[in-house]
């Protein structure tokens, strides 16, 4: 039995370290099997099998998904540099550039956390100027 | 484990999930501060004061013929607020339960989102933190009951911000009556007093908890400045057969760089 998501000894590790790495693996583990039934569906000519690997490959989404949000809500500088990038119209490496600079400096400044907090995250309301 | 000590609380993830929703939900629309003022950090529990870049004279040194000086820093305060939730209603949310009674988070976070508010603006002696209201230079401008001349008195507070060289945007905090009396007001031809008041500063209309009056702030940067420590937390006290003690807490300094950077206005 593995432990691959842990890099570092898994008992040194605080509590929510240790689930937000298993989160990380599942969400990996979850976009592989999207890749995987992409391909099947890409070569099965049978219907009947073709529609149980569509509506499997819709678990996956829901589950990538799922995993993704909640990695999301405990990482507020991953969350921020997403917002910018994820459900918009535009050139995605322009936006991601775009956003990363925004919050990497901008929790920099500030001395954010990137991951571990166990706060609330609400950190500054102010609204940022629209760009 | 964190100081929290949140894994010692007999309370499901779930739970726990709930609880920070709630607390988030009900601090954010108060914490007007934060919607004003620069915020750094959060600097972590550990993070205990404020570097002021001053230092003060040492007199009599140990030995003759060396001087020393002594660093002066802004220690951080701490605040905490204690609330209880019964422990049938977190087995009920884990049974999926809608409608939990919180309404004592729901209340202590009415409370420190007050207190921070009312630290920011009207200082806390005790803790070394002086208030914008406090700190502000310009004469204050007293708001009257009258909501239809609020726009003279914020175009007034703004005039003299400019004329000491302060740039825009500002912002206005409003403690909760001024606050509703101006949502309330429509000016002659229907004009919501809001958007009038919005035009003016350039900047938002805060609704602001713990506030005596108003305050009209620059929101240009680097003259206010929040030092979070530890960012506002739910933290775990002890639990008993019933129910379970719990408690917010944040830390934080506040100081004025620029006391002529805002305008109080009394009510």
């Amino acid at each position: 039995m593995g432990f691959d998501q842990y890099h570092e000894p898994a008992d040194e590790l605080p509590e929510e370290t240790r689930t937000f790495a298993r989160l990380c693996a599942s969400l990996t583990e979850e976009a592989e099997a999207i890749g995987w039934y992409e391909q099947r569906l890409a070569l099965e000519p049978d219907r009947d099998a073709r529609a149980i690997m569509r509506d499997a490959q819709g678990e996956e989404f829901k589950h990538f998904s799922m995993d993704l949000e909640c990695l999301l809500r405990r990482t507020p500088l991953w969350r921020e540099i997403a917002m910018g990038i994820l459900f918009r119209e535009g050139d995605i490496v322009e936006q991601g550039e775009e956003a990363e600079e925004q919050a990497v400096e901008g929790a920099a400044a500030r001395g954010a956390p990137v991951t571990g907090s166990v706060s609330l995250g609400i950190g500054s309301l102010r609204a940022r100027p629209a760009s | 484990m964190s100081h929290l000590l949140r894994e010692h609380a007999p309370i499901s993830e779930t739970a726990w999930g709930v609880i920070d929703d709630e607390a988030r939900t009900r601090l954010t629309p108060a914490l007007a501060a934060r919607k004003l003022v620069d915020f750094a950090g959060p600097h972590g529990w550990e993070h205990s004061a404020t570097n002021l870049g001053r230092t003060q004279e040492l007199a009599d040194p140990p030995v003759e013929g060396v001087s020393g000086r002594q660093r002066r820093v802004l220690a951080v305060a701490e605040l905490s607020v204690p609330f209880i939730i019964g422990l049938d209603e977190l087995r009920d949310v884990d049974r999926g339960a809608l409608d939990v009674d919180l309404r004592s988070l729901s209340e202590a976070a009415r409370r420190l989102a007050t207190t921070e508010n009312r630290i920011v603006f009207h200082g806390w002696e005790r803790a070394g933190i002086v208030g914008i209201v406090q700190a502000a230079t310009h004469d204050r401008i007293t708001l009257g009951d009258d909501c239809e001349r609020y726009p003279r008195h914020v175009a007034k507070a703004v005039e003299l911000l400019l004329g000491a060289g302060i740039d825009g945007p500002y912002g206005l905090a409003l403690g909760p009556e001024t606050y509703t009396r101006v949502l309330e007001t429509s000016e002659h031809g229907g004009y919501p007093l809001l958007d009038h008041l919005r035009k003016i500063l350039g900047g938002p209309l805060v609704w602001a908890p713990g506030i005596q009056g108003a305050a009209v702030v620059s929101m240009r940067g680097g003259d206010f400045l929040f030092d979070c420590g530890e960012d506002i937390s739910v933290g775990y006290e002890h639990h008993g057969a019933g129910e379970v003690a719990l408690y917010l807490s944040e830390s934080f300094s506040f100081r004025v760089v620029t006391p002529e950077a805002a305008v109080a206005l009394a009510a």
